[in-house]
């Protein structure tokens, strides 16, 4: 259940806010009020992006309690492009397609549930940078 | 501070005891400690233990271990940090005897994993990660080494193969442990062909499930001699921590808090990597073994792997590790891991290994780990002349 927790996270999960260090500039995700690079305070709330890269990636065969029924899932580090790493599952992709610096971006997905009278968590997972193959150009629009 | 020494030690076989319950392992364990040191009088009990909230239902475990082994009115308390509770129990022992506040002290360290189902014992180990930012998006503790692993492989250009001989070795010094719970052989065919946990880790890269109980006593090095006839000294005994998550690490494969543990507990001993005569290292996983070793400084960033190719590891080699089957082979009772180790260091400087003896060991280190490395304790034990 545990839904006051959830319910904390929120912006973490949904929007992906961070922090900023007013001193260095260091961008922190996820937030830790200080900056693991200076130690000055850090409580700016700063959104990313959502886009990265995958930094180390492993399928799971065998998932903890609560995820039985997405196994097997993959779960990578990812490097955002404003500088940490974020741990997340990725989506819409199979694990054999993945490989170390392949584009990602966040999107929102259901992380888990907790049975029928139990809350459904959503949050970050990443999914391969959708790129349009045919844009609209002279070519397609002289068919 | 006063130098202290280990004049007992107790363990029970690692297994699937469903016909003992965690206090009667842990009893096991601390009796055979306190018969082996021959101590009349014991001031106080340190309880290494992980999982007994989530897996058996009871926590207190100081209160309930020290009254069901007869020892009920001394203080005790349980000692959590995660897969290295044992260790971290130790070196509160050790500060309680070296700060002079207890004489004779017993550490054990207990696991009762086996009650439980597969996917309930894998939330509760990964609760040792980051809650809210790990553990909640669905990486077990498996697939945080899986993502160490992979990325090793990546940058240091290393197949998967190339970690088999940290499995074959530790195998191979398990059959003749009798208190291991794998003692057989294998090979690198069964190696390559083990079932997939969280690619690339498969089950010969992963430390088991089960449960476990084992136990030192500790007292000052001045009294030692009187109880037994060949005390091991503590040289050394050092934490230290680093980020609980993997993706706030400064450097992913650096294991920061190894490296810091070992340099501080070097620097207690007077002595450099080259002393050391065995390392009873943490291989939860084969790719711990390798970042560990490269860590303390025992191989170069990058090339801890080749260690194992190179019979670096083995018995007879530079530098030994799991001696005694380790965490892969002897097995994994997490909380009970750390003095598993101690154990099998001190049955190696009493030369009491057996058929696993290397050979004039007299400075031997064990290091735990808990979490993919964010609690880190490093013991160096010596036999005392």
């Amino acid at each position: 259940m545990e839904i006051a927790r959830h319910w904390r996270l929120q912006r973490h999960r949904y929007s992906l806010v961070g922090e900023m260090c007013n001193r260095c500039g260091e961008k922190i995700f996820p937030a830790r009020d200080v900056c693991p690079q200076c130690n000055a305070p850090a409580k700016t709330p700063f959104t990313f992006s959502g886009k990265g890269e995958v930094y180390s990636y492993s399928t799971v065969h065998h998932p903890p309690e609560g995820f039985e029924h997405f196994a097997p899932y993959v779960v990578a580090l990812v490097r955002l492009v404003e500088g940490p790493l974020v741990a997340a599952q990725l989506t819409d992709v199979e694990g054999e397609k993945i490989e170390i610096g392949m584009p990602v971006e966040m999107v929102t997905r259901k992380l888990r549930d907790d049975g029928s009278k139990g809350t459904i968590v959503y949050g970050y997972k990443f999914r391969p940078v959708i790129v349009s193959r045919t844009p609209l150009g002279a070519k397609d629009a002289a068919l | 501070m006063r130098d202290v020494s280990i004049i007992g030690i107790g363990q029970t076989p690692v297994g699937e005891h469903w016909e003992k319950s965690l206090k009667e392992l842990a009893a096991d364990a601390i009796s055979s400690a306190i018969k082996d040191a021959q101590v009349e009088r014991v001031d106080s009990l340190y309880v290494g233990n992980m999982c007994s909230g989530t897996l058996n239902g009871q926590e207190h475990l100081g209160a309930l271990i020290s009254d069901w082994v007869g020892l009920r009115g001394v203080e005790a308390v349980k000692i959590e940090a995660a897969c290295g509770s044992g260790a971290a129990a130790l070196r509160l022992g050790y500060i309680a005897v070296a700060g002079e506040l207890a004489d004779f002290v017993v550490v054990a360290g207990v696991e009762k994993m086996t009650d439980r189902p597969g996917e309930q014992v894998t939330a509760a180990l990964a609760m040792a990660s980051d809650g809210d930012f790990e553990a909640q998006n669905g990486l077990s503790f498996v697939a945080l080494n899986a993502l160490l692993m992979r990325r090793y492989m990546h940058e240091y250009g290393v197949r998967h193969g190339d970690f088999a001989p940290f499995a074959i070795n530790a195998h191979k010094n398990a059959v003749s442990n009798p208190c291991a719970l794998f003692p057989h052989a294998v090979t690198a065919e069964d190696f390559r062909t083990a079932k997939m946990i969280a690619d690339p880790v498969n089950l010969l890269d992963s430390s088991p499930v089960c449960d476990g109980a084992a136990a030192v006593v500790l007292c000052p090095t001045a009294l030692a001699r009187s109880f037994n006839a060949r005390p091991v000294r503590i040289r050394a005994s050092s934490s230290a921590t680093d980020s609980i998550a993997l993706h706030d690490r400064r450097d992913l494969l650096g294991l920061e808090a190894a490296g810091l543990s070992a340099t501080k507990a070097y620097s207690q001993a007077k002595v450099t990597p080259r002393d050391i005569d065995l390392f009873e290292l943490h291989d939860a996983f084969t790719i711990m073994s390798v970042l560990s070793l490269e860590a303390c400084g025992f191989a170069e960033r990058g090339r801890g792997v080749r260690l194992g190719a190179e019979g670096d590891i083995a018995l007879g080699g530079r530098i030994p590790i799991t001696t005694m089957g380790g965490l892969k082979a002897r097995g994994h009772p997490v909380g009970a891991t750390g003095i598993y180790q101690v154990i099998e260091v001190a049955l190696q400087l009493r030369e009491q290994a057996g058929a696993n003896q290397v050979r004039d060991a007299r400075l031997g280190m064990a290091q735990n780990i808990g979490g993919s490395g964010a609690t880190v304790v490093t013991t160096i034990l010596e036999a005392v002349e």
